[in-house]
């Protein structure tokens, strides 16, 4: 039976209805997503390189891989590993003496050259006295003697604690292609805030051009202040930072092919126990880099053991062909 | 009625309002649940970064994390490209060793996984000795008693059981704890100048109450082929048999009535390859006491210092497990690019003539 006039009007009423409220949905979802759109959008142009899942803006320096070191002919590779000549600055104060002693007698006998900053005079080992108690003036002071007197000799300036240790042929190595006429500040980088810096513990690579920077204002109290924080210290890395920023320079994480961390703020054994615990089948492959430049934390004894661990304990008949190559240093028995 | 109509129009925009929250809500979810999806692929293509990363603190909040992507054996073999092991496989197969590991039932877990999980895996062939079997580990069941005491039983029932089951399948037979860590590259470099064939057994040798000496049990040690069949043969000869249970020295004194040479396995400029200790122990001079038994214990001159221990080292002792992980990184991955080591010494003769002439073989010139 047909349908009458009213129940017609009713039906239409209602499909209208129908009509007008699916539309509604329709307009609903379209807004939703692209309101949705919208914001996965944005979120990713702050990120900046959507494939990170944190927020910063240092960039990550990685080390040569093979396919660059091959484009390097045999001579230019004996040139190239005489041509890097790094400094070590070595910031120690009276209670780190032992420490001092093992550094002494391990890596930094690897470095070009390398000098002790101490806070004051210590009988049993020549230092450059700084004459200060305050981290941030120590750093000043030894980065502007350092400067003055070395600027002509040595192209890349590495600052450590005596709690580091370090490998300067994988320092080198991981330079291999960096223009030292160019502002590099390099290692552990961490973000604080708006600043990114690199962490003291992890050892900090100046490049020639960075240290030029940073002895211009060195002079000046409103771009590289020698107070700091107003309220609480700040840590001297930050200091380093802020200065190096208003020159210019910015930090930069160091990390190998892999993208793995190659100045570390940790000693191996505690990496290791952390992988350990967190990762226990892969606990070696999750470790670090094979061309790991820093390890810190590390005991005067453990010092030793590295010297032997890296230096000479290896497994015969593996064999590596690297772009540089770097001979023992004289008088040294442990390595 | 248009009051009616009214509120019936109110409530339709009402209804009408509704519904587009709902749509705008169910559109929103669904393009979220979207770009997760593909953002979510491209997170599982990430470089593999450690998850103590500085940058990942906030992900540490709960301890339990566990990271994304993780460095699978692939991606770590991609940092060994510029590494060439021809050398290092062709002793493999020229000099094939079994291990054997000393452990129990307790400590398979707690030590025996370690050693599994490092230097095990370059043995060519090799079984964990427990007293009682363990099928899932595995590990093989001597049926002895666990103890200090039931040591020598398990080492004389274990090298019967190696002696019975695998003769063939390797020239040299290792015996190592499960807090032994084994360089197996360099035993193979020490024992390539020998042959299976002779009477000898190589480990740290000791020099009191056997006159040629004879081998620490915790630095580990390895007997030719020959040593084995004599050893095994004396016990059912009767011309050894379980006269103490001081393991290492019992065997020791087996070793010397069935003429098997206790060997010298220092290096070519004579420093010590099998360590009693953990390389701080023997690196740090003045860490072990001079009053220490082990100053009148060793063989040949003993040394403290860097000159204690050879760059081939072969064997550590005392190694607990998060050292077993160190000693892996240190000698098969972290390493100085372009250092020049100092000590260079050469490829035994025979090896040598191998691959040069396979080297020939190969070259099309």
């Amino acid at each position: 039976m047909p349908l009458s006039s009213p129940e017609k009007m009713h039906f239409k009423s209602h499909s209208g209805k129908m009509l007008s409220e699916s539309s509604s949905f329709l307009k609903g979802m379209m807004l939703g997503s692209i309101f949705c759109a919208l914001i996965t959008m944005l979120g990713h142009i702050k990120i900046g390189n959507g494939n990170k899942m944190y927020h910063h803006e240092h960039h990550h320096l990685q080390a040569p891989n093979k396919e660059d070191i091959l484009k390097i002919s045999e001579k230019e590779r004996m040139e190239l590993s005489k041509s890097f000549r790094v400094y070590c600055i070595i910031l120690v104060k009276p209670k780190d003496v032992s420490l001092w002693a093992a550094v002494k007698e391990t890596w930094t006998k690897h470095c070009d050259k390398a000098e002790f900053f101490s806070s004051e005079k210590v009988k049993v080992f020549e230092s450059i006295n700084m004459e200060t108690d305050d981290m941030w003036l120590m750093m000043r002071k030894a980065y502007k003697y350092a400067f003055d007197k070395y600027r002509d000799h040595y192209n890349w300036f590495f600052l450590a604690r005596p709690s580091t240790f370090a490998i300067i042929e994988n320092l080198k190595y991981f330079l291999l292609r960096k223009d030292p006429s160019q502002p590099f500040y390099l290692g552990h980088a961490i973000k604080s805030g708006d600043l990114d810096y690199v962490n003291v513990e992890g050892g900090i690579v100046l490049s020639i051009e960075s240290m030029k920077r940073l002895n211009k204002l060195l002079s000046f109290p409103e771009k590289c202040s020698e107070q700091g924080g107003m309220i609480w210290k700040i840590s001297e890395d930050k200091q380093l930072a802020v200065c190096l920023k208003n020159a210019g320079v910015r930090a930069e994480n160091a990390e190998d092919s892999q993208g793995k961390d190659i100045f570390n703020t940790k000693s191996v054994g505690l990496f290791i126990k952390e992988a350990m615990a967190n990762k226990p089948n892969q606990v070696v492959e999750g470790c670090c880099s094979d061309m790991a430049v820093t390890f810190n934390g590390l005991t005067p004894n453990q010092m030793h053991v590295m010297m032997y661990g890296v230096y000479r304990l290896r497994a015969f008949g593996h064999i590596f062909t690297d772009a540089l190559v770097f001979l023992p240093p004289n008088v040294s028995d442990n390595d | 009625m248009s009051e009616i109509h009214f509120w019936e129009m109110a409530s339709k925009s009402w209804l009408n309002f509704l519904i587009f929250l709902c749509g705008l809500a169910v559109g929103f979810v669904l393009c979220s649940q979207l770009f997760s999806i593909l953002l979510g692929e491209q997170d599982d293509t990430q470089p593999k970064i450690l998850h103590n990363d500085p940058h990942d603190g906030h992900s540490d909040d709960n301890g339990e994390y566990h990271l994304k992507g993780q460095m699978d054996f692939n991606a770590d073999a991609s940092q060994h490209k510029d590494e060439n092991t021809d050398i290092a496989d062709n002793l493999y197969e020229k000099v094939k060793i079994l291990c054997w590991v000393m452990t129990g039932p307790q400590n398979l877990e707690k030590k025996a996984k370690h050693v599994k999980a490092t230097w095990a895996k370059r043995c060519n062939k090799v079984l964990f000795m427990s007293s009682e079997e363990d099928k899932a580990f595995p590990a093989v069941g001597l049926e002895t008693r666990e103890g200090r005491d039931q040591l020598y039983w398990k080492t004389i029932k274990a090298f019967q059981y190696v002696h019975d089951h695998y003769l063939e399948d390797a020239d040299w037979f290792m015996k190592a704890d499960d807090d032994t860590y084994v360089i197996l590259d360099n035993l193979r470099w020490l024992l390539s100048k020998h042959s299976p064939e002779e009477p000898i057994y190589f480990g740290r040798r000791f020099k009191p109450y056997v006159k040629q000496g004879y081998m620490s049990g915790g630095a580990g040690y390895v007997l030719s082929k020959e040593a084995l069949k004599r050893f095994v043969d004396a016990f059912k000869t009767e011309k050894c048999t379980h006269s103490s249970s001081i393991e290492d020295l019992a065997l020791g004194r087996c070793m010397e009535t069935i003429n098997v040479e206790a060997g010298d396995s220092r290096d070519t400029i004579g420093k010590e390859t099998f360590h009693p200790f953990v390389p701080e122990h023997h690196l740090i001079k003045g860490f072990l006491p001079k009053t220490f038994w082990y100053w009148n214990y060793n063989y040949y001159p003993p040394v403290e210092g860097p000159g204690c221990c050879s760059d081939l080292a072969v064997s550590f002792h005392y190694v607990d497990p998060t050292t077993m992980y160190e000693l892996e990184y240190l000698v098969y991955h972290l390493r100085p690019y372009g250092y020049l080591y100092r000590y260079q010494p050469a490829l035994p003769e025979n090896i040598r003539k191998e691959i040069s002439q396979a080297y020939k073989n190969e070259d099309p010139k």
